[in-house]
């Protein structure tokens, strides 16, 4: 256990060298401020056209918090995966951190700290300018910390689950399928309630919305900073943050399983075709 | 369990599933065809075979990174299938040829970082790397990002990561491919030190420089398309050839139609040419010294002139020839056309 702690540690130190060896601070701040705020932009805009202007309106709190952490979806799910590829191709290091005492999971999940960390700045730096230019309904002072700093923490787990599957998956292919993360992260944007009710979705899309632990997650969030305008999203407004959080712990649980299993099963069949020091365009 | 074998494999194949047949059909390649090798601990055994002979592919699979596709292989007494966890902890290795490791590191980094993973106290990883690195030359290179060496360092680099562990059984995989001639000599020397040094360390090392071979090597197995073809002590192995006669001639410049005709004459085993400038070298391997006669005859009835004529004892290449019947130059020839 020990051995697997220093393991995490390491890899997330490590993690951190890369992440802030922006050799251009002007990079760094296009990274993890500009582009986050251009994102939310658009969505202010957007918003702004359909509902006239009415940013006064709880769900505009809503779509924008919403918007703002799941930041963290792609940062933590492409952080972790994107080590895989960062190891093998460009570092050619993954083959002797395998052949180290090392268990991989726990040093690919510490690889995904550093995204985390600078995610949370973009978060962040979103919020802070939602609170600053646009009237962003949010009250410091009645946040539920304990709620949301548990959703957070419980969140946080739940993506590096996520991550990890991703990471098993890209073991598997090739370079060109490098955003994954992204990728992964983009697909279930729609589907998690981030900027729109799931009430919204077709028929037979919604139930993708509630089988996503994601869904949850954002609704624990956005009640813990939020709590009183809860009912202007309709899709969950029945069930309560006891509910909620048992839902987001099952599925968590239930995703970490799935997420270690099919891992396990992607790190054998890398070990069977030889991948795991594969370089592409070999 | 301790067991007084460092290598053990039985039987062991692997074969790849590959698309690029006719029509992008899955084909598949043997790359290791029923390998039994034994290395008792303590001894530096090379594994000696041309290019694509399957000497990384065995490696894979010994350090647990490559299932093996049937057969057994044990590491310090450990199954590479069903005990890998097992295996890691005892053993580290070098690939070389290639430059690995975290570039925006610096190299006391790039190595403490790897320590950390094997457990050793940061106390204890600080000492052994600077010893290293100072026995490899490198030492005063330590707070040196490592983007910023050239590649013949980073290799250096790379082997005082796979050593600093100190490891039961260390793998290294063509640990002098892309050093120049000075780093190359540095490196076999630290190499044979080490085993030295260490009573009951491994090493397994491959290589397609007989020289290597024949230098550092306790013992060698000879492979050539995934097959072991001997296996013993270099000079037992050169004793296979002791009835025969090798003989290096210089000679003129000679038309490179010309050559063919020296393989027909009885009695030559194999012949090699190459061009030089103003001169070319012929190498015969003959089954019996009489021959020669024969050969020079031939040359003079060409009008060759004959430079210099050398008789040499037999090296490790001219035992793979004796096996495969092909220069290990001549089978890499081929493999790639
Ligand atoms: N991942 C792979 N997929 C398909 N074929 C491979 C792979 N790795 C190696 N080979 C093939 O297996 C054979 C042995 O390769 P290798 O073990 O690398 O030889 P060596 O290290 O002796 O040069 C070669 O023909 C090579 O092309
Ligand atoms: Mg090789």
């Amino acid at each position: 256990m020990l051995g697997r702690l220093r393991t995490f540690r390491i890899a997330a130190w490590l993690g951190w060298q890369i992440e802030s060896n922006w050799t251009d601070p002007f990079l760094f701040a296009v990274y993890s401020i500009v582009k986050p705020v251009a994102g939310a932009a658009i969505l202010v805009v957007m918003y702004g056209v359909i509902t006239r202007g009415d940013f006064s309106s709880p769900l505009f709190s809503y779509i924008y918090l919403g918007n703002a952490f799941y930041i963290y979806v792609g940062a933590v799910m492409a952080g972790i995966s994107w080590a895989v590829i960062d190891d093998r191709e460009h570092y050619k290091t993954l083959k002797y951190i395998y052949i180290s005492p090392v268990r991989v999971p726990f040093y690919l999940v510490g690889r995904g700290v550093a995204r985390f960390l600078t995610g949370t700045i973009s978060v962040m730096i979103t919020v802070m300018a939602g609170l600053l230019f646009l009237n962003l309904q949010l009250d410091l002072g009645t946040v539920n910390w304990l709620m949301f700093i548990s959703a957070l923490v419980l969140g946080v787990v739940m993506l590096a689950n996520l991550g990890l599957l991703l990471a098993g998956v890209t073991l598997l292919i090739a370079h060109h399928f490098f955003l994954i993360g992204e990728a992964v992260a983009s697909a279930l944007y729609l589907f998690s309630g981030a900027i729109f009710p799931l009430d919204v979705l077709p028929d037979w899309l919604r139930p993708v919305g509630f089988a996503i632990p994601l869904t949850y997650w954002l609704e624990l969030l956005r009640r813990a900073l939020v709590g009183n305008v809860a009912e202007a999203f309709p899709t969950l407004s029945n069930f309560s943050n006891t509910q909620l959080f048992g839902i987001l712990v099952g599925l968590t649980v239930g995703f970490g399983l799935l997420s270690t299993l099919i891992f396990r099963w992607c790190d054998h069949q890398a070990r069977e075709r030889g991948l795991i020091d594969m370089v592409t365009n070999y | 369990m301790p067991d007084d074998h460092a290598i053990q494999t039985q039987a062991l194949n692997r074969i790849y599933k590959i698309r690029g047949g006719k029509k992008n059909e899955p084909k598949e390649l043997i790359a290791l065809r029923d390998v039994h090798i034994e290395v008792p601990r303590g001894e530096l055994f090379g594994l000696l075979g041309p290019n694509g002979a399957g000497k990384t592919t065995l490696i894979k699979i010994l350090t647990t990174l490559l299932a093996p596709s049937s057969g057994r292989a044990l590491v310090a007494g450990f199954d590479v299938t069903t005990q890998a966890y097992e295996i890691r902890p005892r053993i580290n290795m070098v690939s070389g040829g290639e430059s690995s490791g975290y570039g925006l590191l610096t190299v006391r980094e790039n190595l403490w970082m790897f320590s950390q993973f094997y457990g050793i106290p940061s106390k204890e990883a600080n000492r052994r790397i600077k010893e290293l690195l100072r026995v490899v030359g490198l030492d005063d290179r330590m707070n040196t990002k490592s983007s910023e060496l050239s590649t013949g360092l980073r290799q250096k680099m790379n082997i005082v990561r796979g050593f600093m562990t100190n490891p039961e059984v260390l793998f290294l995989d063509e640990p002098t491919l892309g050093l120049d001639v000075g780093a190359a000599r540095d490196v076999r020397g630290f190499i044979q030190n080490w085993v030295k040094q260490q009573s009951g360390h491994t090493i397994l090392l491959t290589t397609h420089h007989m020289i290597e071979a024949d230098e550092l090597c306790d013992r060698v197995a000879i492979i050539n398309q995934g097959r072991i073809l001997a296996c013993d002590s270099p000079s037992s192995l050169k004793r296979m050839l002791q009835r025969e006669a090798i003989f290096r001639l210089r000679v003129d410049s000679i038309n490179s139609a010309e050559p063919n005709n020296f393989e027909k004459i009885g009695g030559v085993r194999h012949f090699t040419y190459r061009p030089g400038e103003g001169h070319a070298t012929l190498e015969f391997i003959l089954e019996e010294e009489d021959v020669l006669t024969e050969v020079v005859n031939q040359l003079a009835s060409h009008n060759i002139h004959l430079q210099s004529l050398e008789k040499r004892e037999p090296s490790l290449e001219d035992v793979f020839i004796q096996l495969v019947g092909r220069s290990m130059e001549e089978v890499e020839r081929e493999g790639t056309s």
